[in-house]
């Protein structure tokens, strides 16, 4: 298990939204969240590489084990994590200010550890994982924000890919894009599948169906079913995983 | 039954609409007015005055036709420098603390509601707060160093609130890319925020410099001398601005000396144009950035 999540439990505030979650997520796998809106899924990703704690008013405790280590650990430091566990959100939010090539590099160069006569390998590298590098390697110096939404999201990818994480969490990475730039995302994700472990929160449930081994339907905080995805969608243990994926709600 | 369509006469609103952009072009106008009244009634007045020597000499106490506001340009200027060198700094570090670091908290709040209450101080006040703290107990004397930190005072809350502004209108998305690239709070700052809101906060900080060069009343009561023959050559120099200048040729017995007010006027809103024209310049760069 890449990461294993143990009695999560997230707030803002005094508004607990994740209550008690275990959850282990595979390696080298996609796990799909599914679930309503408000069930905790965003937040559940956020606490997977302590992003949740940066919004003011926001607690949470537990363990996610990273291979052994537990990242709410007294000693860890939350910026490392990041490095390790990174993140595409669910608009593309490529830097306005920086052009493609910068945006790809942009998180060695935040953190340092940017080396000019490696850049145009770094670049081609994580632009041809995530696909994008054949539509944008003759204008590489035009600004990331002039690309197509689907185009700006696989470059969120690329940069993501960039710093070299173990985990990708992507939240909802398709839900501002249209169905053929969706489709070119997700399979990018199946080829990406091969060296990363990845989790998808998801509101598409055929995606869901399409780029998941194992989905995990969430509710009103809580965990309610985890099961590999042809089960969980043909066969449902709990009624109300078949009530959801049968569109009865939500 | 059908009504038949009527598309033509309709009577209620039309004097509302008539009268209502009428007053509003009297609202824009009035101002306008004014100004133009008062700019032409000093050009006419003072642009005789105004030549090289003006500008650089000092000024003379018998004859009106002679010296200019050499010391009080150059008094302003030092003020200006001085003043940006130590708000500037303060105020931008203050404004990325409670934007950046501190979002939200109890602290940020009461610093809020601190900055809100400064800002409607008079600035006669500030000048109180300059004499004691500055002139007398940090011992600074009435040098040119003492109306500067007093100015950066005033101009403090201004420099915040503007700064804070700017920082607001970058979106949390960029901070959360990197964060989640592995950045650190200050990587993010200095790297993704600060370069998307430096215009405008920079276009802040030449407001509140603008207002600091207008001010009379806090440097009379921190000790702004009313006569003196040269500019400072150092902090802890004597010193004079032109606003103290402009009211000290107009309280001179002998009329001639209007004339050199509003030559001084002149100069003083040529600085303020040109300042608040680079404020207009850098804040449209902004807006052409975004896009």
């Amino acid at each position: 298990m890449k990461i294993t999540v143990k009695g999560l439990r997230a707030s803002f505030g005094d508004n607990e939204v994740v209550k008690g979650i275990d959850l282990a997520i595979p390696s080298r796998q996609i796990t799909a969240i599914i679930g309503p809106s408000g069930c905790g899924k965003s937040t559940f990703l956020r606490c997977l590489n302590r992003m949740h704690e940066l919004v003011p008013g926001a607690t949470c405790s537990g363990k996610v084990l990273l291979d052994d280590t537990d990242i709410y650990q007294a000693d860890v430091d939350p910026v490392l994590v990041r490095r390790w566990v990174g993140m595409v959100f669910q608009k593309p939010n490529p830097f306005p200010a920086m052009s493609i090539k910068d945006n790809v590099v942009a998180g060695l160069r935040l953190t340092h550890r940017y080396d000019r006569k490696d850049a145009p390998d770094v670049v081609e590298r994580a632009l041809r994982q995530a696909a994008l590098w054949d539509e944008v390697k003759d204008k590489l110096g035009q600004p990331g924000t002039s690309l197509s939404g689907g185009q700006q999201q696989r470059l969120c990818i690329a940069r993501a890919l960039a710093v070299n994480p173990d985990v990708i969490l992507l939240d909802e990475p398709c839900s501002a894009l249209d169905p053929i730039a969706t489709a070119r995302i997700e399979e990018l994700l199946l080829e990406l599948r091969r060296d990363y472990s990845m989790v998808i929160v998801t509101h598409n449930m055929g995606q869901a169906q399409r780029v998941a081994e194992r989905t995990a339907f969430f509710l009103q905080g809580e965990l309610v079913e985890l099961a590999d995805t042809a089960t969980l969608f043909g066969r449902p243990a709990d009624p109300r995983t078949a009530d959801y994926i049968a569109g009865r709600f939500g | 039954m059908r009504r038949p369509i009527d598309l033509t006469s309709r009577r209620d609103g039309i004097l509302a609409e008539r009268l209502f952009p009428w007053l509003c072009r009297l609202g824009v106008a009035l101002p306008l007015a004014m100004l133009g009244w008062l700019l032409l009634r000093v050009f006419v007045d003072g642009v005789g005055r105004i030549d090289g020597s003006f500008l650089t000499d000092a000024p003379s106490q018998l004859n009106a036709k002679v010296g200019g506001l050499g010391p009080a340009l150059m008094g302003s200027l030092w003020l200006i420098v001085l003043t940006s060198a130590v708000a500037l700094p303060i105020g931008i570090g203050a404004a990325i603390y409670l934007e950046e670091y501190d979002r939200r908290s109890r602290l940020a709040s009461l610093v809020e509601l601190a900055i809100s209450n400064l800002a409607g101080v008079p600035s006669i006040v500030y000048g109180m707060l300059g004499l004691g703290l500055f002139v007398h107990t940090m011992a600074l004397g009435e040098t040119v160093l003492a109306g500067a930190l007093t100015l950066a005072l005033l101009i403090l809350p201004i420099v915040i609130t503007a700064a804070r502004e700017a920082l607001r209108t970058v979106k949390d998305a960029l901070r959360e890319a990197a964060l989640g690239l592995g950045a650190t709070r200050w990587q993010t700052t200095r790297q993704v925020v600060l370069p998307m809101a430096l215009p405008g906060i920079l276009t802040g900080a030449i407001l509140a410099i603008s207002r600091a060069i207008g001010e009379t009343a806090p440097l009379v009561v921190v000790g702004a001398v009313a006569f003196i023959m040269y500019g400072p050559d150092g902090v802890d120099s004597p010193y004079t601005a032109l606003p103290m200048q402009i009211f000290q040729w107009t309280s001179n017995p002998k009329r001639e000396f209007l004339d050199n007010a509003a030559a001084g006027i002149l100069v003083l809103m040529a600085t303020l144009l040109i300042l608040n024209g680079f404020a207009i310049w850098l804040r449209n760069r902004t807006q052409a950035r975004r896009t």
